[in-house]
């Protein structure tokens, strides 16, 4: 993974661990006291964070508290960032916007920098999986929303990465695709079993979909939730209810405000 | 009048001028008639109405006699003239076809030299610092000398045979191109750049797969742009002592007073115009084909 590596030579030491020694490593991603600051404000504080090999963790936090900034750090495209990281390779991030390549069908899209022996095969079989096997040959302005992000998701996956980064991928999509997507990533995670990083700013996405869910504030975690509710999940399950509320206080926003 | 019986004929052979029009419509057409053509067809058939009732306006009022022969000839002398120098190597003028096949090559060997050494400029100054630090001041200021003004330097330069014919088509056609390219190629959307990082693209990949296709529309606007400012270069640039040519047909005719040649050199320039207009925006429509404006 040439490629990758050259993405360390920046301030934070960004190692990405090849891949597998047999059984692998505990660990999808460890970060010791990292920090940013645009301008001089601070974003990120001396952040620890450790994510477990296979494990589904779900960031929120307010607009501006650094999710994506921390997001962006894993994946190797912030070269200002200071302090330590580790990140089990390959990563593949979804980005908020589906970001495919306006120029390159949706299966050239998802073989794109790929190096397997057979990258055509390799990227049927993950739109296969995302159910977008018949839009295979449709140029990304064609599609619908959900049918993008199902695209962006084939080309993250194909390359069966180890931490899997998703930024956002669920908000701009309409509540119905949303729930469909959910269904998908899990089932998907279940399949592949990467250690799933999901940026969002949706309490609810996080509590349905997270093995722990973590509250990014003042430039650290701040709050760090392991659920153990059995998937799929009931909304008005009332340890969700109570979590919710602690999320949201956490959040700053207090009980009653919302619905 | 027995002049008229033979006017009324070539009227009709005046379907000449509206043929570069149909060309121009064939291009547009080759994408149209795959989706539902009939109506957009019959459409295009109506924009034929006006300049045939312009022509038409034209050979009357040349046969009246109120536009003087020496003035602006009729349509239909030009056509015959048209129609002499095809069938007849005249002294004078040679053929039509040979003097279009040499100007064509002039203005093809200086376009594909000029496109090709802009994009090669554009490339290095685009995805460089150095690069652009190098030549782009220099193509900036180069760019701001009017090229018509060199002719006289040129016939000092480089003499008046075929090479400051072709150097003027290649410097006129090259700045456009060049200007569009390195536009494009910095307007790529730098979210792209990061995806392509985050994919593990190398260079040469990230240069193929995400910057050239993303310069690729503003580019052929360069290349639209470099085909009318090429076609104008040869046209002026041919009449330099030309021996050969459309150029050469047209300061030959000037000296015999013979207008109704320089109108048929004209027109074929325009038909030439009209025809590589076509082919550059048919060329857009299939290399542009993932915009969702451009139609499937």
């Amino acid at each position: 993974m040439a490629s990758r590596l050259r993405a360390v030579d920046h301030l934070a030491e960004r190692t990405v661990v090849p891949p597998p020694d047999p059984g692998g490593p505990a660990t999808a991603a460890s970060v010791r006291g990292l920090s940013r600051a645009f301008g001089g404000r601070t974003v990120l504080d001396r952040l620890d964070l450790d994510i477990a090999a296979g494990e589904f963790i779900a960031l929120i936090g307010r607009s501006g508290s650094g999710k994506s900034t921390l997001l962006r750090a894993l994946a190797g495209l912030d070269q200002e960032v200071t302090g330590e990281l580790s990140v089990a390779g390959p990563v593949s991030v979804a980005f908020q916007e589906p970001r495919l390549v306006p120029w390159k069908k949706v299966q050239a899209n998802v073989e794109l920098g790929l190096r397997v022996a057979d990258p055509q095969a390799s990227a049927r079989t993950a739109l296969d999986e995302v159910g977008l096997a018949e839009r295979a040959s449709a140029w990304p302005a064609t599609l619908s929303g959900g049918e993008a992000q199902r695209a962006s998701l084939a080309r993250a996956l194909v390359r069966e990465p180890r931490l899997l980064l998703l930024d956002e991928p669920f908000s701009a999509l309409d509540a119905l695709t949303r729930i469909t997507m959910h269904r998908l990533v899990l089932s998907l995670w279940r399949q592949h079993r990467p250690a799933v990083l999901l940026v969002t700013h949706d309490v609810d996405e996080a509590i349905a979909l997270a093995d722990r869910v973590l509250v990014l504030g003042e430039g650290r975690i701040t709050h760090s939730s392991p659920i153990a509710v059995p998937r799929p999940r009931d909304r008005d399950h009332p340890d969700l209810v109570a979590l919710r509320l602690q999320l949201l206080t956490e959040l700053g926003v207090p009980a009653g405000e919302t619905d | 009048m027995p002049d008229t019986a033979e006017t009324g004929l070539n009227v009709r052979d005046q379907a000449e001028p509206a043929t570069p029009l149909a060309m121009a419509g064939a291009a547009d057409g080759a994408a149209a008639a795959r989706s539902p053509g009939r109506r957009r067809r019959s459409r295009r058939w109506y924009r034929l109405v006006s300049p045939v009732a312009v022509v038409g306006l034209w050979q009357a009022a040349s046969s009246a006699g109120i536009l003087p022969a020496s003035k602006l000839v009729s349509p239909a002398s030009i056509a015959h003239t048209a129609y002499a120098l095809v069938v007849t190597n005249s002294p004078t003028y040679g053929t039509l076809q040979e003097s279009l096949l040499v100007s064509f090559e002039r203005w093809a060997a200086g376009f594909c030299l000029g496109i090709a050494i802009a994009v090669l400029l554009a490339v290095a100054t685009g995805l460089s610092r150095v690069g652009e630090a190098a030549v782009d001041p220099l193509l900036q200021a180069l760019r701001s000398i009017p090229l018509l003004g060199l002719i006289p330097l040129f016939i000092v330069w480089f003499g008046i045979g075929e090479l400051p014919k072709v150097l003027f088509v290649l410097l006129s056609a090259l700045f456009p191109m060049y200007l569009n390219t390195f536009a494009g190629i910095r307007g790529v959307d730098s979210k792209l750049g990061e995806l392509g990082r985050v994919l593990g693209l190398r260079k040469l990949e990230m240069i193929r797969h995400i910057v050239l296709p993303g310069a690729l529309p503003a580019a052929l606007t360069g290349l639209q742009l470099s085909v009318v400012s090429s076609l104008l270069a040869l046209v002026v640039g041919e009449q330099i002592n030309a021996t050969s040519g459309l150029g050469f047909m047209i300061t030959q005719a000037q000296q015999f007073l013979n207008n109704s040649v320089i109108m048929v050199a004209l027109i074929v320039y325009a038909i030439l115009g009209l025809f590589l207009n076509g082919a550059v925006r048919l060329l857009e429509r299939k290399a542009l084909a993932w915009r969702r404006d451009f139609g499937r």
